[in-house]
């Protein structure tokens, strides 16, 4: 390397890096920009919204979410989204009871053979739910339990619960075993131990369970539409009413699809830096 | 609960190892198998729920998958043997809906991944802003799938009032191109949707990929007269391929179970059905419970062959090329 390039260089990749730092400032506008437009189309009256070109400078008003909640009549979308609230936290309560004793099970005081029943688990998420979809329906057809919420927690529950028993897994490998062969000695007993030594060290892991958890239960829609009806209907649920609608309806549908991922949109960002280890069942840390 | 004895603090106490009680050094013959028992117990609840839960309705889809079952004629039900998987191999629409979902999911996987990787590489170094620009990249991803699919349905795609005809108005002024986008490109436009929803998983997966590279060994090679691209070619990807087989594996097992997208964006027609819309028309709007159920275990014996071959293709597609 001559000497006039060595002093060039860092010249040159500091242009470079800056090039590179605006080109990823325009991926992130270009990907977040339907987004964007979702929220200012919710924030116009349903004429502005529905404009070729689009009127952007248009006044803003609250009219679709005063809509979407049913001020002006029509269905209140409190039910559902209680519903959806009820599915997701009872689901993913469920989930933390049984994945942190099956994660210890499965990581500090292994079974034999613990990576076969870490990979049973794993099997059972690629199984298409769909293919399992008519058995649950006509058990519940036949048990009453149709349009019952708690089937659906019970189905959550069996959704995460393989995804938080591989997440705890890989959060619980990292509790130090000093901490608890201790706590044993001094006559703990299994729940004493988890609920007092583990779960307080593991508690930033636990969370982020709980929170893709509560994001993929929040989400699911199959399971919902064909089991539920008119009084558990979940909120994904109440959505898909929009799907064939006619007429002005853009700002109401938008203000909708708003509020219905809000929660989704706060436990995902709460829980942003265990997202991947999430999503990739504890594989990627 | 026992005693108050034992708090986090009791845990901190130091000691030393000898005085750890060791499950090999107390074990006695029959208290063995107690000790077994003893370590899967906390085990038990959890597995005993997925089998129940996940494991019985797809035996019980096996069985009815031997029937001959429409819920409109109960009292026709009669056992057929494989008459239903027959029938399922022989349908045109089924076939059909099994290339749907294959070109869908390779697709999505693929151009995702790719995406990813992309904006990966961007944000895989220092600039103004980083933290920002990363949580706007992930927003896509936080919506709930219905609420996605509905924005692309309604909002963008709309031929009259959408968002991207409303910008080739823009663009080209009146006389400008207006498709009709999920009318001309159905697939296209459902696979749209699902990149843009996907690719922030695939960039994060990727993004953690290359922070875990090591540093050292970039900084070897750049001392050793290594461009960008050979740094890319030769250190950076083969460090990245379990992270890429990882986001091909996960994304394909996502997505070849969607139905939302398809479900919302085109309900189905023009061609889009995938396994899952087809199998949830046949048992909920046909009525055919042993068809369903066929095509159902059909879909399971397919999934479990595609995740395994997929494995094993990739990771020895890798090995290959990091020899040559």
């Amino acid at each position: 390397m001559s000497a006039t390039a060595a002093i060039a260089a860092p010249r040159k990749v500091r242009r470079r890096n800056a090039v590179l730092g605006l080109l990823a400032w325009v991926c992130g506008i270009v990907f977040v920009l339907p987004m964007v437009w979702m929220v200012l189309t919710s924030l116009h009256s349903e004429s502005d919204a529905a404009t070729n070109p689009p009127s952007l400078a248009a006044p803003l008003t609250l009219d679709g979410y005063r809509e979407f909640f049913g001020v002006g009549g029509g269905a209140s979308p409190w039910p559902p989204l209680a519903n959806s609230l009820t599915a997701s936290v009872v689901s993913t309560l469920c989930v933390l009871v049984l994945a942190l004793p099956a994660a210890y099970a499965l990581s500090i005081r292994p079974v034999r053979k613990w990576t076969d029943v870490l990979f049973f688990f794993l099997s059972t998420k690629m199984l298409p739910v769909v293919a399992g979809l008519l058995p649950i329906y006509l058990f519940a057809k036949n048990t009453g339990f149709l349009d019952n919420i708690w089937l659906l927690v019970i189905l959550y529950t069996s959704m995460n619960l393989p995804i938080a028993v591989w997440m705890m897994q890989s959060f619980l490998a990292e509790v130090p075993t000093a901490l608890i062969e201790a706590a044993q000695m001094d006559g703990a007993r299994l729940p004493t131990v988890l609920t007092r030594v583990v779960a307080p060290v593991a508690a930033p892991g636990i969370a982020a369970t709980a929170l893709i958890c509560f994001i993929f239960s929040w989400n699911e829609m199959l399971f919902a539409r064909v089991l539920t009806g008119v009084v558990a209907e979940t909120a994904p649920v109440f959505l898909t009413t929009f799907i064939t609608s006619q007429g002005l309806f853009l700002a109401k549908v938008c203000a909708a699809s708003l509020v219905i991922s809000l929660p989704v949109l706060a436990a995902g960002f709460a829980a942003q830096d265990k997202l991947v280890q999430g999503l990739s069942l504890g594989a990627v840390k | 609960m026992s005693a108050p004895t034992t708090t986090p603090q009791a845990g901190t106490r130091d000691i030393p190892p000898a005085a750890r009680p060791r499950p090999s050094q107390a074990g006695g013959g029959p208290s063995n198998r107690l000790r077994a028992w003893v370590t899967r117990a906390p085990l038990l609840p959890a597995l005993v729920f997925m089998i129940v839960v996940t494991q019985l309705p797809f035996v019980a889809t096996l069985v009815v998958s031997l029937f001959d079952w429409n819920a409109l004629y109960p009292e026709a039900r009669s056992f057929s043997g494989f008459a239903n998987y027959a029938e399922v191999l022989g349908d045109a629409e089924l076939r059909d809906s099994v290339v749907t979902t294959v070109l869908l999911t390779a697709t999505v996987v693929l151009v995702s991944l790719v995406l990813g990787l992309l904006l990966a590489l961007l944000l895989d170094r220092t600039f103004k802003g980083r933290g920002v620009v990363r949580t706007l990249l992930i927003a896509p991803f936080l919506l709930v799938p219905v609420a996605a699919a509905l924005l692309w349905k309604h909002v963008l795609y709309n031929p009259e009032y959408g968002l991207l005809n409303g910008m080739l108005t823009w663009l080209f002024g009146d006389d400008a191109p207006q498709p009709d986008w999920v009318a001309e490109m159905p697939l296209g436009a459902v696979e749209v949707a699902l990149i843009w929803q996907w690719t922030p998983f695939m960039m994060l997966i990727l993004l953690a990929g290359l922070q875990s590279r090591p540093a050292d060994a970039i900084e070897a090679a750049r001392i050793d007269g290594a461009g960008a691209w050979q740094i890319f070619r030769y250190l950076t990807l083969p460090h990245l391929r379990r992270y890429l087989e990882l986001g091909a594996l996960l994304g394909s097992i996502y997505i070849v179970q969607n139905f939302d997208a398809v479900f919302t964006i085109t309900s189905g027609g023009l061609g889009t059905a995938n396994l899952p819309y087809t199998i949830y028309q046949t048992f909920y709007q046909g009525h055919e419970y042993g068809l369903a159920s066929a095509a159902g275990v059909l879909v399971v014996i397919g999934s479990l062959i595609i995740a395994t071959l997929a494995l094993r293709v990739v990771s020895s597609l890798f090995r290959e090329e990091a020899r040559s």
